[in-house]
C-alpha cells in the first residue's frame, strides 16, 4: 500500500517527525522551525518537503514567507460534523430547560 | 438554531478547520437550573443515537466535582468513559474533557474541551433568564492525535478519512 508507504518513510526519521510535531502545535514558517530544531534551514525545507509529499503539511503564502501547518482536511470534516452535533443538542437541551420539570418527558 | 455569535478569542487565530465552536443561546429559566439541566439532566438531552457503548445509554453521568468522570450507563449497567470534569463552578461554569474521538469511541489520549458559562441575566420585567455561552476548543488534538497513531503505527481506525486524503493526495 503505498498511501502507507510514504507516510510512514516520511514519519521515519526523528528530525522529520520533529518538525510534524512542531506544525501541529501551530502554523509557522520555514525559519521559525529551523530556529527551534538542531538543523540546518535548507535541511528543515528538505523535510518538510517530504513531508508535504506525503500530505502531512501543507504550505500557504503569506507575504514573503512561506507558512506549513498539519494537513487538517479529516479534521475539518470532523468539525462541520460536530458543529451539525452541537446544534442539535444545544436546541434539545434548551428545550429541556425550558420544560416544566413536572410534565411529562418529551421523547426526541 | 442561528443564535451563532463570533466572539474573539485570546489566543492566536488557530486555523479555520480547527477553530473553536461557539455558540450562544438564552434559555428562559434561573443559571442554577441551566446548570442542572446541561450537567444532571443531560440524558434527558442527549441524542440516544450517540451512544459509545453497544446498547443505548440509560443514564448519562456527569459526577458533581472536578476530577469527576463523564459516562453513560446501559441498561445493563454497562459503563462507558467519555471524558471528565475539568472545572465544576455551579451555577456559573462548567469544564468537561471530550475524549471521544472521530470514530465515536472514548480515546484517553485525546483532550479535546468543552466549556459551558451560565450568566444570569433579568430582563424589564422581572423575568430572569440566563444566557449559555458554549464553546468546544482544542480540536487540533484530533489533527495531532492523527499524527501521533500514523507515527505509531498503531490502529488506523479512527482516522480512516484521513487516510483516505493521504491516498487521494498521494495518488494524484
Amino acid at each position: 500500500m503505498t498511501t502507507y508507504g510514504t507516510v510512514l518513510d516520511a514519519l521515519g526519521d526523528p528530525t522529520r517527525r520533529s518538525v510534524l510535531e512542531l506544525v501541529a502545535e501551530r502554523p509557522q514558517p520555514v525559519g521559525e522551525l529551523a530556529a527551534r530544531l538542531p538543523v540546518s534551514r535548507p535541511a528543515v525545507s528538505q523535510h518538510l518537503r517530504v513531508l508535504k509529499d506525503a500530505g502531512l503539511v501543507t504550505d500557504t503564502a503569506v507575504g514573503t514567507q512561506r507558512v506549513y501547518r498539519l494537513d487538517t482536511r479529516g479534521v475539518a470534516a470532523l468539525r462541520a460534523y460536530l458543529d451539525r452535533f452541537w446544534d442539535d443538542s444545544l436546541a434539545a437541551y434548551a428545550r429541556a430547560v425550558e420544560q416544566d420539570p413536572a410534565a411529562p418527558e418529551e421523547r426526541p | 438554531m442561528s443564535t451563532e455569535q463570533q466572539v474573539g478569542t485570546t489566543s492566536p487565530v488557530p486555523a479555520g478547520d480547527t477553530a473553536p465552536i461557539v455558540r450562544t443561546l438564552t434559555v428562559a429559566a434561573s443559571p442554577e437550573r441551566a446548570f442542572d439541566v446541561f450537567t444532571a439532566g443531560m440524558a434527558r438531552w442527549w441524542k440516544g443515537d450517540y451512544h459509545l457503548g453497544d446498547q443505548p445509554f440509560v443514564d448519562v453521568v456527569v459526577e458533581p466535582r472536578e476530577g469527576g468522570r463523564w459516562y453513560e450507563r446501559d441498561a445493563d449497567g454497562a459503563e462507558c468513559t467519555w471524558g471528565r470534569v475539568l472545572a465544576w463552578e455551579p451555577p456559573g461554569r462548567l469544564v468537561l474533557a471530550w475524549q471521544i474521538g472521530s470514530d465515536w469511541a472514548y480515546d484517553p489520549g485525546l483532550l479535546t474541551e468543552v466549556e459551558v458559562r451560565f450568566t444570569g441575566m433579568t430582563g424589564a420585567d422581572g423575568a430572569v433568564t440566563t444566557r449559555v455561552d458554549f464553546e468546544h476548543c482544542g480540536l487540533e488534538a484530533y489533527a495531532k492525535r492523527a499524527v501521533e497513531m500514523r507515527a505509531s503505527l498503531g490502529s488506523p481506525g479512527g482516522w480512516g478519512g484521513l487516510l483516505e486524503d493521504f491516498a487521494t493526495a498521494t495518488a494524484g
